[in-house]
């Protein structure tokens, strides 16, 4: 416990006003549903990410992940809570200022097929955001597509062709070359690999780390797939029901995880690797993940988790998000660690 | 020595489209024990599902098995008239998919499904199949299964409705169970669950299974063996074991070292397979592989290698083999996906663009 409060003061002394690039300070996000009902998709999340870090943001279908890049790229509005960008409130950002922000945060998206309008050829794709931003015309404009389109690795001759004529993985490397067109210092990967063969999926992992390291990036990396994630990250965020359980670099929330959720999670996740296999015991976890019209009182996970106190503290606080376990990790469980 | 339940001998399938002779599947040979986990591993577009389908004997329109053979315990399926695939089909054997919502009838009862299928293959008389709706669900672990008999697909979240399908292909006790990529649609969670219920059930009633998948986790979780698939063509098969430590094919080798590992915190770059997989209607000559293949020779581009024996129960079609190549060349593998001159460019416009 010493050890941990004397590094996060020494933390705090030395992190300058700038280190985060986005902070989200008790982020909301309601949507009406069917009869009057609201989902709490994002229901209050507090996180940072720091400049030219991969922030890696996990957890099942319907956690909120998606909602809270939306809000963290100012899609969507937040219900309440803010989101700070380079040191500014997004949802106080008008017009030109607000453009401005925009520049330097882009999207790479899931799904290669619907992210690329299929009547635009891939020259006028990638040149989109020069247009929208006024940066380049002319020749200037050609040549940059074609360094673009020859950075991501794609022939440079190819900018009027359309995107039904390329592949997953080849428009996939369009979207990339999309969103660095604009020269952004932050750039949300949103399932970027998920809907590629996986021979394909390595090259695009391979890409996204070779573009971070020469162009200074930073990363949310948002995926299911927690091997990808945890091979591309350097901290990691675990999300359930709206709400982030654990956050903590990429080997504590794997080898010292704090919550039983992220063990669960992190446990159920094969490995390829038959000798592991053999002796490998998942953490089953019981039952599937409650709606989030109606989600449970107290904790969010007791209903499925294995050391809840119920009917108790687990039923009835809901826990904070404080640290726990190693440096710069927090967790927000009552019995953290007892796992 | 136990007779094997299937024997694949030379199968080809198939599609006559527009475009030309799509080969899907390729001159493909295996065989499955009884009580075995085999798994089918390649990338979309290999032959993995084609090759189930032709087990089947499910091939779509405009495909069709245009010669080889299926000996399901020793009957050839090829040869069989409707009736007799039909019996077959279900009694013998039973496919679980992917997606359980598009397999599972939306306007039934899961109960009056899982009694259909039952009814319908005569294996079971009505009264009979009716009693075992019950059993059979609490088998694959759904709770409080004397309610949701009467629940109709909907009400079943997508976790227990891959349940159901799984029930339901086990209602006539089949020998051999088919899973097409069974857990790809479900939460990782519940992925482990239906994982675990796989085992169990192989364990259990012996039932053989060949799990098709992409996911090398998954194979080295649930099989004893594995038969990689490329361009409608089994590459390489062996026992799990020795195929994920002494992979021969190079596509095997780069297939297992493109994925990253969860119990590893970042261990340098993945391996990248060049390239996209070829074009099925005019396939390269040669190896298949070789436009991608980083360790290819002179004799790779012209004649096409056979499947040979590489070590015990190991088969791989390569003249080459990755024991023969060594930690440079494989390194190789791991270069650089941009130019850093392109880069250096990039770099220099984009200073100019923040003073902007």
């Amino acid at each position: 416990m010493a050890r941990q409060s004397a590094a996060t003061a020494a933390q705090l002394a030395k992190a300058p006003a700038d280190r985060d690039i986005v902070r989200v300070e008790n982020a909301v996000k309601h949507y009406p549903a069917a009869g009057g009902a609201v989902v709490q998709a994002v229901a209050g999340v507090n996180l940072q990410i720091r400049r030219g870090e991969t922030l890696g943001l996990v957890g099942e279908s319907g956690c909120g992940k998606s909602t809270l890049a939306r809000l963290i790229t100012a899609l969507q509005p937040v219900t309440s809570g803010r989101v700070i960008f380079n040191g500014q409130d997004l949802s106080r950002l008008r017009g030109r200022r607000l453009r401005r922000v925009r520049r330097e945060m882009q999207i790479i998206f899931q799904d290669p097929f619907a992210s690329l309008d299929p009547r635009m050829t891939v020259g006028d794709i990638i040149a989109e955001p020069l247009d929208n931003f006024g940066l380049a015309r002319g020749k200037e404009r050609r040549t940059r597509v074609q360094e673009l389109l020859r950075l991501v690795g794609l022939n440079p001759n190819f900018t009027n062709r359309y995107p039904h004529e390329f592949s997953g993985g080849q428009r996939q490397r369009i979207g990339i070359a999309r969103a660095l067109s604009v020269s952004p210092s932050f750039i949300v990967c949103d399932e970027p690999v998920s809907a590629l063969d996986v021979s394909i999926q390595a090259q695009i992992i391979n890409l996204l780390q070779d573009l971070q390291r020469e162009f200074q990036l930073t990363y949310l990396f948002i995926a299911h797939d927690l091997a990808v994630v945890r091979h591309l990250s350097d901290r990691i965020a675990v999300m359930y029901l709206g709400k982030v359980v654990e956050i903590a670099d990429r080997v504590d929330i794997y080898e010292h995880s704090q919550h039983p959720y992220t063990k669960a999670l992190l446990s159920s996740i094969p490995v390829p690797d038959p000798v592991v296999e053999r002796d490998r015991e998942p953490m089953l976890i019981k039952g599937e993940i409650p709606s989030p019209v109606n989600p449970p009182s107290g904790c969010r996970f007791h209903t499925r988790c294995p050391i809840a106190r119920v009917p108790g503290v687990c039923s009835e606080v809901e826990p904070e998000l404080e640290p726990h376990g190693h440096r710069d990790q927090e967790a927000a469980c009552h019995f953290a660690g007892e796992a | 020595m136990t007779e094997p339940i299937l024997r694949v001998q030379d199968l080809r399938t198939q599609f006559f489209t527009s475009r030309g002779v799509v080969h899907a599947v390729d001159g493909v040979s295996f065989h499955v024990d009884p009580g075995e986990t085999v798994a089918i591993v390649g990338e979309s577009g290999c032959g993995k599902t084609m090759t189930a389908l032709s087990i089947l004997r499910l091939v779509p329109e405009p495909g069709r098995i245009v010669s080889g053979k299926i000996l399901f315990k020793n009957r050839d399926i090829v040869e069989m008239d409707g009736d007799e695939v039909r019996n077959y089909r279900g009694n013998d054997v039973a496919m679980i998919f992917q997606d359980p919502m598009t397999s599972l009838n939306p306007v039934t009862k899961v109960g009056a499904q899982i009694k259909e299928a039952m009814t319908a293959h005569d294996r079971f008389a009505p009264s009979q199949a009716a009693e075992r709706v019950v059993p059979l669900l609490k088998r694959v672990r759904v709770p409080a299964a004397e309610r949701r008999i009467s629940d109709y697909p909907h009400q079943f979240s997508g976790g227990m409705r891959q349940r159901a399908m799984i029930a339901m292909g086990l209602a006539n006790e089949p020998s051999l169970l088919i899973a097409d990529e069974p857990t790809t649609a479900l939460d990782v969670t519940v992925q482990a669950q239906v994982i675990q219920l796989l085992k169990q059930l192989n364990r259990e009633l012996g039932t053989a299974i060949i799990l098709i998948t992409h996911n090398t986790a998954l194979v080295a979780s649930m099989c004893q063996r594995v038969i990689v698939m490329y361009a409608g063509r089994v590459v390489e098969e062996g026992p799990v074991e020795r195929i994920f430590a002494h992979p021969e094919h190079p596509y095997t080798w780069s297939l297992l070292r493109s994925v990253p590992r969860v119990d590893e915190a970042r261990k340098g770059r993945l391996v990248s397979i060049r390239g996209l997989p070829p074009d099925l209607v005019r396939l390269p000559p040669g190896c298949k592989f070789h436009p991608r293949c980083l360790f290819k020779v002179d004799k790779c581009m012209t004649e096409e290698p056979e499947l040979e024996e590489v070590g015990p129960g190991q088969k791989a079609r390569c003249w080459v083999k990755m024991s023969t190549v060594s930690e440079e060349a494989r390194s190789a593998a791991q270069a650089s996906e941009i130019s850093f001159d392109v880069a250096a460019e990039i770099k220099k416009r984009m200073r100019s663009d923040a003073r902007a």
